[in-house]
């Protein structure tokens, strides 16, 4: 068996979602190759060299594969798809934008969002919502996986020297292009990597209110999150929301804050380690997934919750 | 300017579904089905890109059982002009529905398909990308804002860092996201109106196309369920529990 991973980075670091999916990479057993694509990388090589559980690296450094676009990249891991039996990406935007056109390329119906490795052929998925897992066995020549990268440790990097292998970049396909990209910019640790989550919901009221949880989450070093209805009132932007639709998270700490717990959100944290919720509503679903409930105004609880940390 | 929307009938997503008791399956006996609703947004997006005059014909389409039917006639009603249904008794995956989609595609010739970034049944996230790939078409998923020209399409994304714009060559596939905009409901007189509106159904077998399932489901399980937890009477309490007892805070 030889595996592929794609590697998730911004040209300068390796996100972490990278290594979770090294470790589902691991357990399927067999050889683990990173490609790592993009421009100016030497950064991103040298990081992924030291990675546990890789044995080889294959390079491509060129300006076609600065933005990741899909089309291009797709492209690019058709090169090299027939040498490997699996071929492995995050579950994030990244991993769910690319993948599918590999999978529909080399005719392989792709395995979502797998939480476990089975066998090398079988996995758990979350369906409906995280409402059921679905044990799935794929009988494809080359399996085309995303991993959600909440349910695999992150591997260790303690390695060293990996050799490194450089790949020819094919020519772009000139049918898209990229335009700009806004990148919210925080001092907080990234919400799908943070060791503490603070979401607000509906029940903040406004975008300044978040400032409440914002001071917490300093304190905590947390990072902040939100509900679809807190995003979709424009309180906070698109990438803080948690949920089905939104990012899965997993921290060993969970805080809830004026989050109703619809069953859309609970999809995106309820296999955190403890879950605290306060709400001032006692018949509040996000009690039923809670470990430690506070019935509380909001605009109470929060002011004493950062004065006692 | 044509627009293919692609629909698939789900779950009412209010629904939470549970396993069959031999867990062979999940078990949709007698739960409310409905428009998927990333699909409504997509329909809702083409719809207004006629409205001002941008596009001249939307059509649905939809493949899946013969009850799909309702949920084109909803797609009609919310402003489709026609509907297609390739109607199917089993369960296509999405690699399988994509290549019927592309024979649509191939017949229809539209020039924009916008789709729904994910069907929340399976929550899959695959059609419009494996469409793409087929059709060799540009891509863009997780639209929050839509931009036409005569030759281009800019698409605004929402991506884990933020958003990115791109410009996408026409045909070109969009799958949509939550805050593309909000979707209308179906008012009376267009419920009435629809019910006239052309909807054509072909059986999967015309397409002579290879759709047999290329995986397995072995079984359906609930989660593992979380422990009952316990409600604390005050901040101090909550702080103390947090320290000591599930020493998640120092
Ligand atoms: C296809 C689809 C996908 C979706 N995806 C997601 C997703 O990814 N993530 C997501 O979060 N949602 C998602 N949703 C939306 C979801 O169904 C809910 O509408 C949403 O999660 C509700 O957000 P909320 O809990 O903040 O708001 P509400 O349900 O309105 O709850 C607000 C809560 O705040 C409490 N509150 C109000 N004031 C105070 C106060 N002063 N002090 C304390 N408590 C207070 C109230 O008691 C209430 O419980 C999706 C929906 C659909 C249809
Ligand atoms: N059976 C189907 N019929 C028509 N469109 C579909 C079907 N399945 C999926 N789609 C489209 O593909 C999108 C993504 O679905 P999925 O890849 O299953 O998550 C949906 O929002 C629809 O627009």
């Amino acid at each position: 068996m030889s595996i592929l991973v794609i590697a998730e980075h911004d040209n300068n670091n390796l996100k972490a979602s990278t290594l979770n999916t090294v470790t589902a990479a691991s357990q399927l057993g067999g050889d683990v190759s990173l490609l790592v694509a993009g421009c100016n990388i030497e950064g991103v090589i040298n990081e992924s060299q030291t990675i546990d559980g890789v044995s080889k690296i294959i390079k491509c450094d060129n300006e076609i594969y600065k933005n990741f676009i899909a089309e291009d990249l797709s492209a690019l891991v058709m090169e090299i798809a027939d040498q490997h039996t699996h071929i492995l990406a995050p579950a994030t935007t990244f991993g769910k934008n690319l993948m599918p056109r590999v999978a529909a390329k080399i005719d392989s119906q792709q395995v979502s969002d797998i939480i476990s490795v089975e066998a090398d052929d079988t996995y758990k998925r979350p369906i409906y919502a995280g409402s059921c897992i679905a044990t799935v066995k794929s009988n494809d020549d080359i399996k085309v996986i995303t991993v959600r990268s909440t349910a695999f440790d992150a591997a260790g990097m303690s390695n060293s020297g990996v050799q490194v292998e450089e790949l020819q970049g094919t020519d772009s396909l000139g049918i898209s292009s990229f335009v700009s990209e806004e990148l919210a910019k925080s001092d907080r640790p990234e919400l799908t990597s943070a060791n503490i989550v603070i979401s607000g919901g509906r029940g903040m009221q406004s975008g300044d209110n978040f400032h409440l949880l914002d001071s917490i989450a300093d304190k905590l070093g947390a990072a902040v999150g939100a509900s679809r209805a807190a995003v979709d009132a424009g309180f906070v932007p698109n990438d803080y929301q948690v949920g089905q639709t939104g990012k899965i998270v997993a921290p060993d700490l969970y805080i809830a804050v004026g989050i109703s717990g619809a069953i859309q959100h609970l999809a995106g944290m309820k296999d955190s380690k403890v879950i605290v919720a306060i709400n001032k509503d006692e018949d509040a679903p996000i009690f039923q997934v809670a470990d430690y409930g506070l019935v509380a105004d909001l605009f109470t609880a929060l002011p004493e919750l950062e004065s006692s940390i | 300017m044509k627009i293919l929307v692609p629909i698939k009938r789900v779950v009412d997503y209010n629904v939470k579904v549970r396993p069959l008791s031999d867990n062979s399956d999940v078990d949709l006996n007698n739960v409310k089905m409905a428009v998927n609703p990333f699909c409504e947004i997509a329909l809702e997006e083409a719809v207004r890109l006629k409205e001002s005059g941008q596009a001249s014909e939307v059509v649905a389409v939809s493949v899946g059982k013969s009850e799909s039917q309702e949920q084109l006639r909803t797609a009609l009603a919310l402003g489709a002009d026609r509907a297609t249904l390739v109607e199917s008794d089993s369960v296509l995956e999405p690699l399988a529905i994509s290549k019927v989609l592309k024979k649509v595609v191939e017949d229809e010739n539209p020039d924009l398909i916008i789709l729904g970034k994910q069907a929340i049944d399976g929550d899959n996230n695959q059609t419009g990308q494996m469409l793409a790939a087929l059709l060799d078409y540009p891509q863009a998923t997780n639209a929050s804002e839509v931009k036409l020209d005569s030759t281009n399409v800019e698409v605004t994304r929402e991506i884990d860092g933020g958003l990115q714009t791109l410009k996408l060559n026409v045909p070109a596939i969009i799958t949509t996201d939550l805050r593309l905009n909000e979707p209308r409901y179906a008012s009376l007189p267009n419920i009435m109106k629809a019910k006239k509106k052309e909807l054509n159904v072909i059986p999967l077998a015309d397409l002579g196309l290879d759709t047999t399932s290329r995986t397995e489901l072995l079984s359906v399980e609930l989660p593992p369920s979380r422990e009952a937890g316990v409600m604390v009477e005050s901040v101090d309490e909550l702080m103390d529990k947090l320290k000591n007892e599930a020493k998640v805070i120092q």
